[in-house]
């Protein structure tokens, strides 16, 4: 069943940042949101996780309404653009903190975190202070922490781009491999297209608020819905001949 | 009341919402969460305004109440009233030119210039500022030699001792800005063949004038309602509103002639808020801001000037300090520990009620009530604070908690003798009552170190705490209270230092039989006698050593925080 979005609306005041978006993310699947920026693929994953609360829609896990769930009780998992990680915590303190809002024991806390940094790369750095990782170290620890709970759904937003390009590339191979290995749901938000269709097995296309495709990598190559999303895509040339 | 009203944050990158970013953090949150939190901030609310009310607000309308009663007219057609107008505004504005002349050297060096020991620099400036006033007018007093006062040299002390005390306002205010203004704009300026004085007046003048604006606002404000200094410096002879509305009120017993210059004095006090409110708001908006430690570096040319200039105001400050000292230790025949050693008695005929020690003992009592009042007051307020979401709102609650800053401490004691009669118990008699007042001085210097750094917090990092499972009171109790901590052991800190300097409200309410330190300070001043005189100057000494180490404890609490606000 996994996530379902039905006719979702957000506005601040005037703007209405994402209007009458509707998609699924099915269990196990990696959903990719691209689109330029200022699209609502931000605000979009916001509300999904409950930090922004919709004019209108629906957003259902399993088919359970999540308009009452608040988000520390909605158990999706999420990752920052620039980390924001805890800077009084170490690397340790920062993994462990959704296992301690669990109330998990230190033993097994120890453990788990052991684990995830092996997972991430990061093995032996539990005591360094946060401050002192650079970019690409700090990205990891917040995959190990937004991953130390075991979320139901992983939010991704943005999560390569604070990072220059030759780490980017790097990471986003082994971000696939780390989704595919675990068979996690996620949804990665991000404006690059490369990026979008090696992490993701579907991808929506945002503009304007707006959900304008949803598909295959293969299939939005291929055949994209309209001008503005073949223009997007980088097609320009393949969407005059059609045109 | 002599206290900060400034050190407003550097606004962070992350303070201001970005378009797209909703301003209310907590949407999406479940309506039950949403009234519990709205409940909370009202009876946080509540009990804040609560004692501001009953220990401010209404003391202060039952003065203006009094003064409306019948002295107003016939006061403010005095002539003599007018002159004391005219004087308490002249030496403030002299005292306030002096003060930024001063001030900006050290502001200078404070953000530009790569110094070994800036904290100790800090701690040192940052001394004069909390030192009891009573103790900076004996120091000045015993630098000029002036007996009585009265004399020309007098009026010298009043400017020279008001300006001591705000030298570190305008460093601290202004070098706080200056840290955080982007150097690459001088250096273009520079590379386009300006000199340096050309670079100043028209680069870095113009960006730091937001900062001058709140500093001579607020350095005017401490200086215009400067008790202590002119009590001891001017003698009977020079008065300014403060000091006269002291008189009255203890001496004469004219109550409402007093209340109508308290009423006088009101209304300037406000105005000032205003322009300070107005200088901070452009200042928070307006500036192309950058992390401090891009903008340091040792000083070249012409710019040794500068910190030479600076040493020489450093110098300036410890010399009433250390003629002090040598004072407390020096007699008519000669070196001697005599004042020291009196401060286990009562003084000579008997002055005090209470040894000397005892008189420490209160003080020390009293400021540590005074301290985890104002804490708690401080803290609640801020959540209160924080809570608005309305920026107009919240720019009137923060205003009116600064109040107590700029009212005379003398109007709001003075009012206390006139309400506390009015309520249940025996409050009266209380020895909580000091500490009440006191707080009222250290809870808008709690609410201005630790509220900054609050609303620094990226809310971000409150969003992923609660998207790794917190709920929104363990949110605060993860993020905010770990990350605020220091800011809040600092502000106990200078609290602490403040509460047990103050004097104005003190002297008012402080019983014969439990007076603080400064209160002993000035019966012992009042007395003849050179043991009395010598004993005063030996409890000077003790009262500055105690806030020296107060400010360097705060100090390594602060160059470890690395905190965005100035104080």
């Amino acid at each position: 069943m996994g996530l379902q979005v039905r006719g979702l609306s957000v506005r601040f005041g005037q703007t209405t940042a994402v209007s009458g978006v509707d998609f699924s993310v099915a269990d196990g699947e990696v959903l990719g949101l691209l689109g330029p920026s200022g699209c609502g693929k931000s605000t979009l994953l916001r509300a999904i996780a409950g930090l922004e609360r919709p004019q209108a829609g629906t957003i259902t896990w399993n088919g359970a309404d999540l308009d009452r769930v608040p988000v520390h009780r909605r158990g999706f998992g999420m990752v920052f653009q620039d980390g924001q990680l805890f800077p009084h915590r170490d690397v340790a303190g920062n993994v462990e903190f959704a296992l301690r809002m669990q109330g998990m024991g230190r033993a097994r806390r120890t453990g788990r975190v052991a684990e995830l940094l092996d997972l991430v790369g990061l093995a032996g750095q539990q005591r360094r202070r946060v401050t002192h990782l650079s970019g690409g170290e700090a990205q990891r620890v917040a995959l190990a922490r937004a991953l130390a709970a075991d979320p139901r759904l992983l939010l991704l937003d943005e999560p390569l781009t604070a990072l220059d390009r030759m780490l980017r590339e790097q990471l986003v191979v082994e971000l696939a491999e780390w989704l595919a290995g675990q068979s996690t749901t996620a949804i990665v938000v991000t404006h690059d297209h490369e990026e979008a269709f090696t992490l993701a097995d579907r991808v929506a296309v945002m503009a304007r608020g707006q959900v304008l495709q949803v598909d295959t990598p293969e299939r939005l190559r291929q055949c994209p819905a309209d001008d503005e999303v073949a223009a997007f895509l980088g097609h320009k040339a393949g969407s005059r001949r059609s045109g | 009341m002599r206290m900060a009203i400034f050190g407003r944050a550097v606004p962070s990158s992350a303070d201001t919402p970005r378009p797209g970013e909703p301003r209310n953090r907590w949407a999406g949150k479940r309506r039950t969460a949403r009234w519990g939190r709205s409940a909370a901030t009202v009876a946080a609310a509540t009990i804040v305004l609560g004692f501001l009310g009953l220990f401010f607000a209404w003391p202060v309308a039952a003065i203006i109440g009094l003064g409306l009663g019948g002295g107003v007219s016939e006061t403010l057609t005095n002539v003599r009233t007018w002159d004391l107008v005219a004087f308490t505004l002249g030496q403030a504005a002299a005292s306030t030119a002096l003060a930024l002349v001063a001030g900006m050297p050290l502001a200078y060096v404070l953000a530009r210039v790569a110094v070994p020991g800036k904290a100790l620099l800090r701690a040192v400036i940052t001394v004069p500022f909390v030192l009891p006033t009573l103790v900076v007018g004996m120091a000045f007093r015993t630098l000029l030699g002036t007996g009585d006062g009265g004399s020309t040299s007098a009026l010298f002390g009043i400017v020279l001792a008001n300006a001591f005390f705000n030298v570190s306002v305008v460093a601290r205010t202004v070098g706080g800005l200056w840290t955080h203004l982007d150097r690459r704009t001088e250096d273009a300026a520079r590379s386009l063949g300006a000199c340096g004085l050309r670079v100043f007046t028209a680069v870095t003048l113009p960006a730091l004038r937001p900062a001058l604006g709140s500093a001579v606002a607020v350095v005017f404000l401490f200086c215009s309602t400067s008790f202590g200094v002119v009590l001891v410096l001017g003698g009977g002879t020079y008065r300014t509103l403060e000091t006269e509305i002291y008189l009255r009120t203890v001496r004469l017993l004219d109550l409402s002639g007093a209340a109508a210059l308290s009423l006088l004095q009101l209304a300037a006090v406000v105005a000032a808020l205003v322009i300070a409110a107005v200088a901070r708001r452009r200042r928070e908006t307006a500036l192309q801001l950058r992390s401090a430690d891009d903008t340091a570096r040792r000083p070249r040319g012409a710019e040794w000037f500068v910190v030479s200039a600076a040493g020489m105001v450093v110098l300036g400050l410890l010399v009433p300090i250390a003629g002090l000292l040598i004072r407390s230790v020096s007699t008519r025949d000669g070196w001697s520990l005599a004042g020291y050693r009196a401060l286990s008695g009562t003084g000579s005929g008997a002055v005090l009620e209470v040894s000397g020690w005892e008189a420490a003992w209160n003080s020390l009592r009293t400021a540590a009530d005074a301290t985890w009042m104002s804490l708690l007051l401080g803290l609640l307020a801020i959540a209160v604070l924080v809570g608005i979401r309305r920026r107009a709102a919240a720019e009137v609650v923060d205003a009116a908690l600064m109040l107590p800053l700029g009212v005379s401490a003398v109007t709001v004691g003075f009012g206390y003798l006139v309400t506390l009669q009015f309520l249940p118990g025996d409050v009266r008699t209380s020895p909580l009552l000091v500490p009440f007042a006191q707080a009222l001085v250290v809870t808008p210097l709690v609410v201005r170190m630790v509220l900054p750094v609050v609303r620094a917090i990226d809310d971000r990092l409150r969003q992923a705490a609660a998207t790794l499972g917190a709920s929104p009171w363990r949110v605060r109790w993860e993020i905010d209270v770990p990350l605020a901590a220091r800011s809040v052991l600092a502000a106990a800190g200078f609290g602490f230092v403040v509460a047990l300097g103050e004097f104005g409200a003190t002297s008012f309410l402080a019983r014969p039989e439990a007076p603080t330190l400064p209160v002993a300070i000035a019966r012992l001043l009042a007395r003849p006698g050179e043991l009395n005189l010598q004993m005063a100057y030996a409890a000077c000494a003790l009262l500055m050593l105690v806030t020296a180490l107060a400010v360097l404890a705060v100090e390594r609490l602060r160059v470890r925080t690395e905190t965005v606000g100035e104080f």
